[in-house]
Parts: C-alpha cells; sequence; structure tokens
C-alpha cells in the first residue's frame, strides 16, 4: 500500500508548526522523531504504562494511543514547554528535584504532564487524590512514596504562589 | 509497536463517514477514542486498511435529557460524562462505574460509544449497559434502527452492527421507582480489567417485595452476560438474606468464566457469588428495602 500523507497544522508548546505525516504515525513518535522533543518517553505504546502521556487542549492523554494527523487544528504540550532553563526549573519540577521525586526518571515526563493538568483542577489535593491520579502512571523504579511527597510539595507551593 | 499501514480519513460530515463506511465495510473502523483500537492495531491484532476518524463530528458530542431517558452521542467521552449533572442524578450505576474503567488519561479520550461497539465482554461498561436495560441507535447510508442491548452484543468483539453501520447514540432509560443499583469488581490493580465484576439492579413494588431485577456481568464468559435465572430467582421475593444466597449461587453457576493465568475459572465462580450477594445487598438498601 503507497503510504497516503497529511498536512498537519499544530501549536506544539505553543509554537505553531506544520508537517506532512504519514497515516500511521503514532504521536509519541511524531513529537520524538519529527520534532526531536524526546522528553516524551515511550514505553509499552499501548496505554498501559503512561510515560508517553502529554496534553492535548490542557488535558493528559496518551500520545502513543493518537495518530499525528489526529492532531490537527490541537494543541500539544510536552515536558519541555515547562521550562526552556536548566537553572530554573518549574515548581512542579523543582519539587520533584528536592523531594527525590525520580530515580531513573523514565516516567518521570508522563508523571509531570499528568500532574500539571491534576494541579490545574485540584488545587489543594489530598494522598488519595494524588494517588488516584498518579495511577495511571507507572514507576518501574516503584518510588510512589517521594513521587506523592514531590506532588504534594509542589501542591502547597504552587498554592501558596497563586495567593500571593 | 506500530500499526500496519492504513487509509486515514478525519470525517466532515455524518453522511461522508456513512458513506466510506457502506463503501468500504469491514476493511474500515470508525475511530472515536481509540483506547481500544489503536492499542490492538499497534499489536497488529487488528489492521484495518482505513479509519474513518469521527472526532471532528462534534454533532455526536452530546449528553442529553429527553423525558426520562439519558441519550450519549457517539463521542460523549468518559471524563464528560463523570461530570454530567444529569448522569449522576439520572444514572448513578454509570457514573458510579467509570471510575474503574482504566485511568483519567485514557478517560479523558475514550467514549461509551465506543466502547460498545469495540464489545470487550472483560470491559465493565456493557454489563452496566445490559443492567440499566439501554438501547444503541445505529445509523447507515440505508437508514437507522434501535437494537436493544441485550441483543446488541453477540460475543468476544462481536456486536449486531452491520459492516455500513455506526452506533450513533446509546439510549439509558430512567429506572423505575424504588429500584436501587450498585457495581462491585475485583480487580488486581485499580483501573486493571476485573477478574470479575457484576451491574445489579433491582425494583421493588408497593409491598417491599422485588418486581424486577437484572444482573450483569462483566469477563464472566466469551460474551456479555446477564444472568436472567439468578436475577428471576429474585422476583416476588422480599430481600432477605436466604434469598439473596439463592440468587448467587444461581449466578454463580449460570455465568461461564474462561479463567486466566490470574483466575481460575473456580475463583471466578467464587468472586461472582460474593460480589453478587454484596451487589444486591446494596442495590436492595439503596431501593429502600427495610
Amino acid at each position: 500500500m503507497s503510504e497516503e500523507l497529511h498536512q498537519v497544522a499544530v501549536q506544539v508548546n505553543g509554537k505553531h508548526c506544520e508537517r506532512r505525516v504519514e497515516s500511521r504515525l503514532l504521536l509519541s513518535d511524531f513529537l520524538r522523531h519529527d520534532l526531536g522533543l524526546t522528553g516524551t518517553h515511550v514505553g509499552c505504546e499501548h496505554g498501559v504504562c503512561g510515560a508517553c502521556t502529554v496534553l492535548m487542549d490542557g488535558l493528559p492523554v496518551r500520545s502513543c494511543l493518537m495518530l499525528a494527523a489526529q492532531t490537527n487544528g490541537h494543541a500539544i504540550e510536552t515536558v519541555e514547554s515547562l521550562t526552556n532553563d536548566r537553572d530554573k526549573l518549574h515548581p512542579l519540577q523543582q519539587a520533584f528535584h528536592e523531594a527525590h521525586g525520580l530515580q531513573c526518571g523514565f516516567c518521570t515526563p508522563g508523571i509531570l504532564m499528568t500532574m500539571m493538568a491534576f494541579l490545574k483542577e485540584t488545587a489543594s489535593p489530598s494522598e488519595a487524590e494524588i494517588r488516584e491520579a498518579l495511577s495511571g502512571n507507572l514507576c518501574r523504579c516503584t518510588g510512589y512514596q517521594k513521587i506523592v511527597e514531590a506532588v504534594t510539595l509542589a501542591a502547597r507551593r504552587i498554592g501558596q504562589a497563586g495567593a500571593r | 509497536m506500530k500499526p500496519a499501514p492504513f487509509r486515514y480519513v478525519a470525517a466532515r460530515s455524518l453522511d461522508e463517514a456513512l458513506a466510506l463506511k457502506a463503501e468500504h465495510g469491514d476493511e474500515a473502523r470508525f475511530l472515536a477514542g481509540g483506547q481500544s483500537l489503536i492499542p490492538a492495531m499497534n499489536f497488529r491484532l487488528a489492521q484495518p486498511a482505513m479509519l474513518i476518524d469521527i472526532n471532528p463530528l462534534k454533532e455526536l458530542d452530546y449528553i442529553r435529557r429527553a423525558g426520562n431517558v439519558l441519550r450519549i452521542g457517539a463521542l460523549a467521552r468518559y471524563r464528560a460524562l463523570q461530570r454530567d449533572a444529569a448522569v449522576a442524578r439520572h444514572q448513578p450505576l454509570l457514573a458510579e462505574t467509570l471510575p474503574h474503567v482504566a485511568h483519567p488519561q485514557i478517560r479523558n479520550r475514550g467514549t461509551l460509544a465506543g466502547n460498545m461497539a469495540h464489545a470487550d465482554p472483560a470491559s465493565e461498561l456493557p454489563a452496566v449497559v445490559l443492567a440499566l436495560g439501554g438501547r444503541m441507535h445505529a445509523r447507515s447510508g440505508r437508514g437507522e434502527r434501535w437494537i436493544d442491548a441485550r441483543d446488541f452484543f453477540k460475543g468476544a468483539l462481536t456486536t449486531a452492527l452491520k459492516s455500513d453501520e455506526m452506533l450513533t447514540e446509546i439510549e439509558l432509560p430512567d429506572l423505575p421507582a424504588k429500584s436501587g443499583a450498585a457495581f462491585l469488581e475485583v480487580s488486581r490493580r485499580r483501573g486493571d480489567y476485573a477478574m470479575m465484576g457484576v451491574a445489579a439492579v433491582v425494583t421493588l413494588g408497593a409491598d417491599g417485595a422485588c418486581i424486577g431485577a437484572r444482573l450483569a456481568y462483566c469477563n464472566a464468559g466469551e460474551k456479555q452476560m446477564l444472568a436472567g435465572k439468578a436475577a428471576q430467582a429474585l422476583v416476588g421475593r422480599r430481600g432477605a438474606d436466604k434469598y439473596i444466597s439463592d440468587a448467587a449461587a444461581l449466578a454463580e453457576s449460570e455465568i461461564d468464566p474462561q479463567g486466566n493465568v490470574h483466575a481460575s475459572k473456580k475463583f471466578q465462580r467464587h468472586l461472582a457469588g460474593v460480589l453478587t450477594r454484596r451487589a444486591l445487598q446494596t442495590a436492595l438498601a439503596r431501593a429502600g428495602a427495610a
């Protein structure tokens, strides 16, 4: 079968970008291979692990379960959107750094993007709410305790910053 | 782990989507949330020649009250259903079950209609729609028709939909007065498919006796399953524990669990019995049984 191409105009991390993509190109591969945004990690490629989670129009989705062609006219945010300054992390990243919310770091981009949307919807979450929100992200180092602590810390700081 | 090549068409109208489906038949699949279809394609378990993406068809994205039914369009996502006041008020069984379906990221994309059309007997939601006595609205270039949920599911990944039809709407009728419902499941981890799950609905008469019941199961056989004999055993009875136990025992033998690496058939039957008993107790209490 000849591979037909689709014109896609998509907003990625605030930047307009246009590409021609194959029908079968997954959003995860589009981000990594075509745009060079390798912060989005690819784990299981069938929607179980959550490592490839990105925001589409503000909501966390599995980028391995979407086609690049489907993003035409939509806005995608990846972990690269959190900061572009190595010395100045986003408060959520800073909290993960300080609370040891990552070990090998493979699952971290997906968790950060999931938590970005979660903290926007839930200003002062309980531990149970954080654990429920994290349920779709696997950490194979099993570092969940520290991840929950990091999110709790981030929620407090972001809440305080918002209150000021 | 990449899909085999296929043609992708973003539908511009329902008519266009239906015309394409009529033209390409079983070689074409509709793409809604894609949370079951895309993984199957990544594994190459599914290799459709064409995907007809219905996500641009915003007219299919609705949750509406009409008289005493709830109408759920083909693009209504789990996330929207979880946050919908009419679902919470009029279909609490659906609201109670949705948090068991996968994870937030999946629920941001997945749709109820896509779940029905995919027809995985392990999924929770076919059981819920069966227990609620729902109806499916199918459309094609030839016309439209309604299919009762109990006639819709034909087996694993098989439905009554013809090759040119689209499931465009699910209709859930309000339960009668003095009804109660409950969903319970046992899964190894939150969000996993259940080893066993049950949706129970009971309706009581003026004298407090049960006048109607439905018990539907997930992961209880090669197809989506109502336990008719077990439900019938409740009718005419009052909610004494003895009758609940009788119904649970009947359900255990009536279902046809397939067993798997995590749960033997025997264990699945055991779970069905326990869950049926507990779900009936909760449903009866919610119906206002003394």
